[in-house]
């Protein structure tokens, strides 16, 4: 993995909790926010933060997606019962955004602050070093007003105090603020860099009587720094971003990979779909589902998914299993053949044969099924032992009497899905 | 550094690296792949490992050769001067100390970064300093790259099988670049089949920031006249790929371009799915690859429908070449044969070989370590315990509770007899003369004999012979006589018929309610009969009980008279008597210890010294 969005509430806590040691010791960010998950008891969390009964209250959801104003999601200057209403209503529904649908499960909860400006600021990096964004019309969508953003440049290892922040403000700051936000800027960029942060976006802040407030936050990490600046992170968590609920079989084969070493994934696309994959490697599971749709045959492909990193035979044999279960669960409706590929390169060490050892066997348990539902088996590989994987799978084709196809590197990696399109054309 | 080369070329027939970890295996396919090459010298010229310095035995060829090891790049580079390449294989840890430390060597200009996690921004900083230094970054999170016929960085292109069948031991005129690692062979295959072979391919790796880019490495291969062609894989995620863009159209590339991103089923995919490189994360539109493929078609790269016409692509493009005569086709040659591995055989089943060792009681391959066929996690589950790991490992049966237990209270009863016996005092001289927990243990122990601890053998030994043999305990008692030998494990310093041994009676008792048989210790008592009417302390003592009762044990669990008589010449008595007594050893060489009690001298008041005036002279 590499950058990783991390939730607001998250983002907003770690600002707080390093103010002081890098942002500004005059201006202050109370940090008062508070996260809503599905075990949290709300009405005991005045007891804890007795703000909440004192002051006009936000919430909105804090699942790592944006837009949740225009989604009707934000509910701004209420006292803490209308809250607990509205979050009591909300939780575990489902919501659909864009085309994807999942349930609301954390919300996040802070003082509504009444405020006059809006800034924007962002900071991004890239090959060279960072780049900070800033405008002074924060709080929209920032597109609409790009021309007033100014782009700061920051290279690798350059001091941010020996840049000159303030000319580079954009030609709308008011003077007397310039100060100001290039402090902010300064200290904000540090903070990003020493903990971290491959993406940071606050949109917007507004100012006020010593206090700078982040009103809307968006940040990634790099986790691969875990190492070395893990322990500044505290108990954060990575969650997956808002995506559809997992089927029961996705969610069996993501426990799976979970407890294994090696890499098993399934996504399951369109269960009436005709082509199934199940391919060796990342790179080869892409290519090929790559090729179904390039090929045309998108509106069949049932499924993605890929094992690889050497798993054992009980792990091929149950992610095997479950796939082939999925094939067979429903005849086609118009009776129609089915496709499974069994793909892959050319594998590096591993022992070909050996890896089809899980897969055979999960193919004999559906021999009646396979037939049943008219699927035809197209088999590609290359690597160490490959022949003798080949010749298993051919013989196996026989045995079970299901039309088992088989092709090393002599022919290209795709060319079996050419051959299903081929195939389907055909009838 | 070879004055000589080019700066367009990384790797040729003549370069050398060195191999920062100590990874044997791709250090060897390294070699292998020198030797299929023809290579003059190997590739590895030496090697880093922070804990281990001297040398590397591995094949060259037939032959066997030795590569020095070093504990530092210092060492290493001052040393292999002329070795301008390194293999880094450290962790994500020090992936950036070790590369940033090659990259300010004078003669390091490659680096390969093979682990996969480095964090982005020392990535960057890395970067930095190559770009500064004019050196090259390969990776991270990459296996390497190939140099058909010259250089293979670790585990590139995989077997040999493999490599001859891309016929990478030659060089072709086709170099490629791919952000996967992967797909490295595949590639390889592609082009191996459809042109006249891999002059050079890299993977760049599927980070972010990869060291080095698409554009970096294709404006190396245009300047090299060797390359005809240049065939490129990116990916979704990230924008490199429109710097090769950007180039073909300021005609900055002349050769003929093949490229593929991968990644366009992404559209379909109703939320973003993450595919495993840490690059590869469409954001933008101009990301996706659909745009990355339609944006190199526009600017003159040849990109086809999709990856299935990937290797016809690449096919024409050659073809015209060859037709236009700008291309002629690389020779092919045989490579030499490679000895087959000794493990590689074997797991073919091509060669086999008597074993040197045996080992019947315990098995540390597979998943979890077993015991005569007890798994570790069951030797815990079903509380086997101290006695029932000795049943396993010492007489490879599940014994029943009554013999585990009376094992482990032939421990606990042996575990010490204070400090003054033999054994004891033995160890608590050594520990007090400073030495280690093993020597002062040993130096106890040395003392365990016919006269000291020995009675439990020795015992064992005595009664199952005349048992054995059904001779009368009377005849025993004469017949010891007659040889004057005393009968071991009868006969105690204080203790007597009156004053019997606690020790001895907590045996007898226990043996008497649970054991099924106990013919040795009934035979050793009519004895003790015998032998105390003589005179009172000759009674059967704690050694000589603990003797008979393993045996009648062992009898009692199945073992014939022959094997049990088999177990006492082979020494188990003994051995039971040194587990126990070891506990008591190794406590008084801590007590001394802990009591930072000072060398041990013998009083000259407690010694009689007795030296002649002078010695007897020999004449």
């Amino acid at each position: 993995m590499a950058q990783r969005g991390i939730r607001e509430y998250d983002g907003k806590k770690m600002l707080a909790r390093y103010w002081p040691e890098y942002i500004s010791q005059k201006y202050s960010y109370p940090g008062k926010v508070i996260l809503i998950t599905p075990t949290t008891k709300i009405e005991e969390l005045p007891k804890k933060h007795g703000w909440l009964k004192k002051e006009k209250l936000v919430v909105k959801p804090d699942q790592l997606f944006g837009k949740r104003g225009k989604y009707g999601l934000i509910k701004a200057e209420v006292p803490f019962t209308q809250i607990k209403k509205w979050v009591k209503e909300k939780m575990n529904k489902e919501i659909t955004l864009g085309k994807v649908t999942s349930k609301l499960t954390h919300f996040l909860i802070e003082p509504y602050v009444d405020h006059q400006e809006e800034y924007y600021i962002a900071i991004k990096t890239n090959r060279n070093g960072d780049t900070i964004y800033f405008s002074n019309h924060g709080g929209v969508d920032i597109e609409s007003v790009w021309d007033t953003v100014a782009e700061i440049f920051v290279g690798i290892n350059d001091d941010i105090n020996s840049l000159n922040i303030e000319r580079q403000l954009p030609k709308d700051t008011p003077p007397k603020m310039k100060k100001t936000l290039a402090d902010f800027i300064k200290g904000l960029y540090r903070f990003y860099i020493e903990l971290r942060y491959a993406y940071l976006e606050i949109n917007p802040f507004t100012i006020s009587n010593n206090t700078i407030i982040p009103l809307d936050l968006v940040a990634r990490l790099d986790d691969t720094a875990h190492f070395e600046v893990g322990y500044k992170w505290g108990d954060i968590s990575f969650p997956a971003p808002f995506g559809r609920r997992l089927t029961k079989e996705e969610q069996y084969i993501k426990e799976l990979d979970e407890k294994s070493g090696a890499s098993l994934k399934l996504t399951v696309l369109n269960p009436k779909g005709r082509v199934w994959t199940m391919v060796a490697g990342g790179g080869a599971s892409v290519i090929y589902t790559d090729t179904i749709v390039d090929l045309g045959l998108g509106d069949e492909l049932a499924n993605y998914g890929e094992y690889s990193g050497n798993p054992t035979t009980e792990e091929t044999y149950a992610y095997a299993r479950t796939i082939l279960d999925l094939i067979t669960r429903e005849k086609d409706s118009k009776n129609r053949s089915k496709f499974l590929l069994i793909g892959g390169g050319i594998a590096n060490f591993t022992d070909v044969a050996k890896t089809f050892t899980g897969i055979t066997m999960a193919l004999r348990d559906y021999k009646k099924k396979l037939i049943d539902n008219k699927v035809k088996i197209f088999v590609r590989r290359g690597g160490p032992n490959y022949q003798e994987g080949l010749r298993i799978m051919e013989e196996l084709g026989k045995e079970l009497g299901v039309p088992i196809n088989v092709y090393g590197p002599e022919t290209h990696m795709t060319r079996i899905v050419n051959m299903v399109q081929k195939e389907k054309k055909g009838g | 550094m070879a004055k000589n080369k080019p700066d367009y070329i990384l790797f040729d027939k003549d370069t050398q690296a060195i191999v920062f970890g100590y990874q044997q295996r791709a250090i060897q396919r390294m070699l292998d792949f020198d030797y299929i090459c023809r290579r003059e010298k190997p590739s590895v010229a030496s090697i880093v490992n922070p804990t281990r310095e001297g040398w590397h035995q591995c094949f060259w060829g037939t032959e066997e050769i030795l590569i020095p090891m070093y504990l530092t790049l210092t060492e290493a580079v001052k040393n292999h001067p002329k070795a301008d390449v390194m293999v880094n294989f450290s962790s994500f840890r020090s992936a950036y100390p070790t590369s940033k430390e090659a990259l300010e060597t004078k003669n390091i200009r490659t680096i390969a970064i093979i682990a996969e996690g480095v964090p982005e921004l020392r990535s960057k900083e890395l970067i930095q300093i190559a770009n500064k230094k004019n050196k090259w970054i390969i990776g991270p999170a990459t296996v390497g790259g190939i140099a058909g016929g010259a250089f293979r960085i670790g585990n590139t292109a995989g077997t040999l099988d493999n490599i001859i069948s891309s016929r990478l031991h030659r060089p072709g005129s086709i170099a490629y670049v791919s952000k996967s690692g992967g797909l490295s062979n595949e590639l390889n295959n592609i082009i191996a089949r459809n042109t006249d072979g891999v002059y050079e391919g890299v993977a760049i790796g599927g980070d972010r920031y990869p060291g080095s880019t698409f554009i970096q490495h294709i404006m190396r291969y245009e300047k090299n006249p060797e390359i005809k062609m240049i065939v490129i894989l990116g990916e979704v995620g990230g924008t490199d790929e429109y710097d090769v863009v950007n180039a073909l159209k300021k005609g900055k590339i002349k050769k003929p371009l093949v490229a593929w991103c991968i990644g366009t089923c992404a559209k379909v995919f109703p939320a973003e799915v993450q595919f495993g490189h840490a690059g590869a994360r469409a954001g933008a539109s101009q990301e996706t690859a659909d745009a990355k493929n339609q944006a190199l078609k526009k600017a003159g790269a040849i990109v086809p429908a999709s990856f299935d016409g990937f290797d016809k692509k690449i096919k024409q493009t050659y073809t015209k070449l060859v037709k236009s005569g700008k291309l002629i086709p690389k020779p092919d040659v045989e490579p030499p044969r490679i000895p087959l591995d000794y493990a590689m055989a074997l797991k073919e089943g091509i060669i086999r070989r008597p074993k040197q060792f045996i080992s019947t009681i315990s098995d540390d391959r597979g998943e979890e370590l077993r015991y005569c066929g007890i798994t570790i996690s069951d030797v815990f589950k079903k509380n086997y315990g101290l006695g029932g790991v000795i049943g396993l490992l010492w007489f490879k049966k599940k014994l029943p509770k009554w013999a585990t237990d009376y094992l482990e209270m032939v421990v606990l009863l042996t575990a010490d007899h204070g400090p003054a016996v033999s054994g004891a005092h033995n160890a608590i001289v050594a520990a007090r003369a400073g030495k280690d927990i093993i020597s002062s243990l040993v130096s106890g122990l040395l003392t365990i004999g016919p006269r000291f601890g020995g009675a439990v053998q020795g015992s064992a030994d005595h009664f199952t012979s005349y048992l054995y043999r059904g001779e009368k305990p009377s005849f025993m008692v004469k017949d010891m006589k007659s040889k004057n030998v005393n009968i071991q494990g009868i006969g105690h310093r204080i203790k007597s018929v009156t004053n019997p041994d606690v020790r001895v009676e907590i045996l007898k008792k226990y043996a008497k309610k649970h054991f099924p048989n106990t013919e040795t210790l009934d035979y050793a008592l009519e004895v003790e009969k015998l032998t105390t009417a003589k005179r009172g302390n000759l009674i059967l003592n704690v050694d000589g009980c603990i003797g008979v009762l393993t045996c009648d044990m062992l009898r009692s669990i199945g073992y014939s008279r022959e094997e049990i008589r088999e177990f006492v010449q082979l020494g188990i008595l003994n051995a039971l008597f040194i587990l126990g007594r070891s506990i008591g050893f190794m406590g008084h060489i801590i007590d001394q210890k802990r009591l930072k009690s000072r060398l041990y001298r013998h009083p000259w008041d407690d010694i009689l010294y007795m030296m002649p005036k002078k010695p007897d002279e020999v004449k």
